[in-house]
């Protein structure tokens, strides 16, 4: 690192750009994890869950958690990157005496941040309604780093390649909804047919949102320490290749 | 490279060489372009639009990647120790864009962070009262003006105290009072030993400031030398004088008067001056080929030819008449 504290500069614009907003960026989000645990618990209260070895209220909080955590670390790159693009303010990160892998890290570091913001403010919104056993709290912390890590990560890449805004929301709603909708956030794999069993184990969310249940209620569908080694070795590759787009200048220099 | 080699050539800011700048559609805005900044210089970088200035600056400050050739920054390889070089280079770029969630005393703060450098707040005051910005330090960004916007680009380029700093199209927009001040700034920050290179369209301004000049054109470098001696090598000198009769055409072409080319400008006429070996002007010859002719003026001065002329012949857009 050639400049630590240029890197914490910039991580520190980044927290600071979503705090600015945090009507929008922190509070918004957590009500509608809100919104969605109230309508999925009373919508779907009526039917037996023979499966779930928890109350589906309970079942779905963490699920719910790890979603807007997701969403909202690769908001926070994106956004970011994208609107530095459109509006030209880019260029003092490319003037500034900053490494690619400093960049990265700090854009990375925010989007996790505000990842663990949101999920931690709808946690505490539920502290009153549910008891949550935290058999596995460092577990729980890793899942979400390492899902706010490779979400940021891929926030940036979709920045870098976007040049508008149309861009970001395409890959928002066609890759990142879709994959964390189909992660079971809202059901246990164990109730689908076996296709689609064998298809959300190769959704890498899948997997975030499961080892993050399993360490905030000591249950889960598939093996949770398995999932780490794949998603730590998934966020180091996405952090590559954001640190090798930004060193090339791929759609950021003429 | 050894330290004394690197002495030596650190008495140059910037060593441009060769660069040539080929865009993917086909358009060559760099073509072989090779100049010296000499250190501590305040040097204009001229040329009309689409010339390849803002190519040029752009490559320095890594925003736009050359195509071929290689530039020297203070003594060092600009594209192999970036890092190094952009810590001791503070650019104005010509667009003026700021992140919307800041104040410009926010805006200084970090960029000062972003070059590693701690947030030095008496500085930060400095610039702000210097370039009038302190009543509007802690307002958004979107609330400034235009003016006020290009002055925290101004502001912001120096926050990290560079020892080159580039300035394209600094004054664009700024009224003429608060320009004057802030060239008053810029002289001064240039006295303390910072480098300026300076793209401007107010010639009259750069030829005031500047001792240096380059001046391109479609790409390519049609000069690169002192202002002096440029102006002395293609700057045309007249002598101007009113004689007190009418002036008749036989006596302008009066064979004592040819060398000095006699044209009739502004009530009067107009002898052009030739320059010796050692530069001086011929105005005493001139004069008294033309008190022979039409005997003692009644007024009478030695125009000289500016920047303005001189950039309009060399990037072929005519010139003025004296």
């Amino acid at each position: 690192m050639t400049n630590p504290y240029g890197c914490w500069t910039l991580f520190v614009r980044e927290v600071r750009r979503f705090l600015n907003v945090k009507v929008q960026t922190i509070i918004a989000p957590a009500l509608t994890a809100l919104l969605y645990l109230v309508v999925f618990h009373y919508a779907m209260g009526a039917r037996p869950r023979a499966q779930l070895p928890v109350d589906y209220f309970t079942f779905l909080a963490p699920g719910l958690a790890m979603m807007t955590l997701l969403q909202n670390a690769f908001a926070n790159s994106s956004s970011s990157m994208i609107t530095g693009k459109v509006m030209g303010v880019h260029v003092y990160l490319l003037m500034a005496p900053l490494s690619a892998a400093e960049v990265v890290l700090a854009f990375v570091a925010a989007a996790v941040v505000r990842g663990l913001v949101c999920a931690g403010a709808f946690l505490l919104a539920l502290v009153p309604f549910v008891h949550f056993a935290w058999p596995h709290p460092w577990l729980a912390l890793s899942y979400a780093v390492l899902g706010g890590a490779i979400m940021g990560a891929l926030g940036l890449i979709a920045g870098i390649w976007a040049r508008r805004f149309d861009d970001v929301a395409l890959v928002t709603n066609f890759v990142v909804m879709p994959l964390t909708f189909l992660a079971g956030v809202f059901y246990s794999v164990q109730s689908l047919p076996p296709l689609w069993r064998s298809l959300h184990l190769a959704n890498p969310f899948f997997h975030l949102v499961d080892g993050f249940r399993f360490a905030v209620l000591g249950v889960a569908d598939a093996d949770p320490w398995w999932g780490l080694a794949p998603l730590a070795a998934a966020a180091l590759l996405l952090f590559v290749l954001a640190w090798r787009l930004w060193a090339a200048g791929w759609k950021l220099k003429a | 490279m050894t330290l004394r080699a690197r002495l030596c050539a650190v008495m140059q800011a910037l060593e441009v060489s060769h660069l040539t700048k080929v865009y993917p559609n086909g358009k060559r805005a760099l073509d072989d372009v090779s100049f010296a900044v000499p250190e501590g210089s305040f040097f204009a970088l001229l040329g009309p639009n689409g010339a390849g200035k803002t190519t040029l600056i752009s490559i320095l400050a890594d925003v736009v990647r050359p195509t071929k050739g290689a530039v020297r920054f203070l003594g060092r390889d600009l594209f192999r120790e970036r890092a190094w070089c952009k810590k001791r280079l503070g650019v104005v770029p010509q667009e003026i864009a700021f992140d919307p969630f800041f104040t410009p005393r926010d805006v200084l703060r970090i960029t000062s962070g972003l070059y590693g450098v701690k947030p030095d707040e008496r500085w930060i005051e400095e610039l702000l009262q210097r370039l009038e910005l302190a009543a509007h330090a802690d307002k958004n960004t979107r609330m400034l003006s235009g003016g006020m916007r290009r002055r925290l680009l101004v502001a912001q380029a120096l926050v990290h105290r560079p020892r080159v700093v580039v300035l394209d199209e600094p004054t664009a927009g700024v009224d003429v009072e608060l320009r004057r001040r802030l060239w008053d700034f810029m002289r001064e920050i240039n006295r303390a030993g910072t480098t300026i290179l300076l793209t401007t369209h107010y010639l009259e301004e750069a030829e005031e400031l500047c001792d240096h000049v380059a001046i391109l054109r479609e790409g390519r470098l049609v000069a690169a030398e002192p202002m002096e001696t440029l102006m002395r090598k293609l700057a045309a000198a007249f002598l101007w004088l009113r004689p007190e009769g009418e002036v008749r055409d036989a006596q302008l072409a009066d064979a004592r008067l040819a060398r000095f080319r006699p044209r009739r400008v502004q009530g009067g006429i107009c002898l052009a001056l030739a320059r010796d070996e050692r530069g001086r002007l011929n105005v005493h010859e001139a004069y008294q080929a033309a008190v022979a002719v039409f005997g003692p003026p009644v007024e009478m001065e030695v125009r000289r030819e500016d920047l303005e002329d001189v950039f309009l012949r060399l990037t072929n857009r005519g010139g003025r008449t004296s």
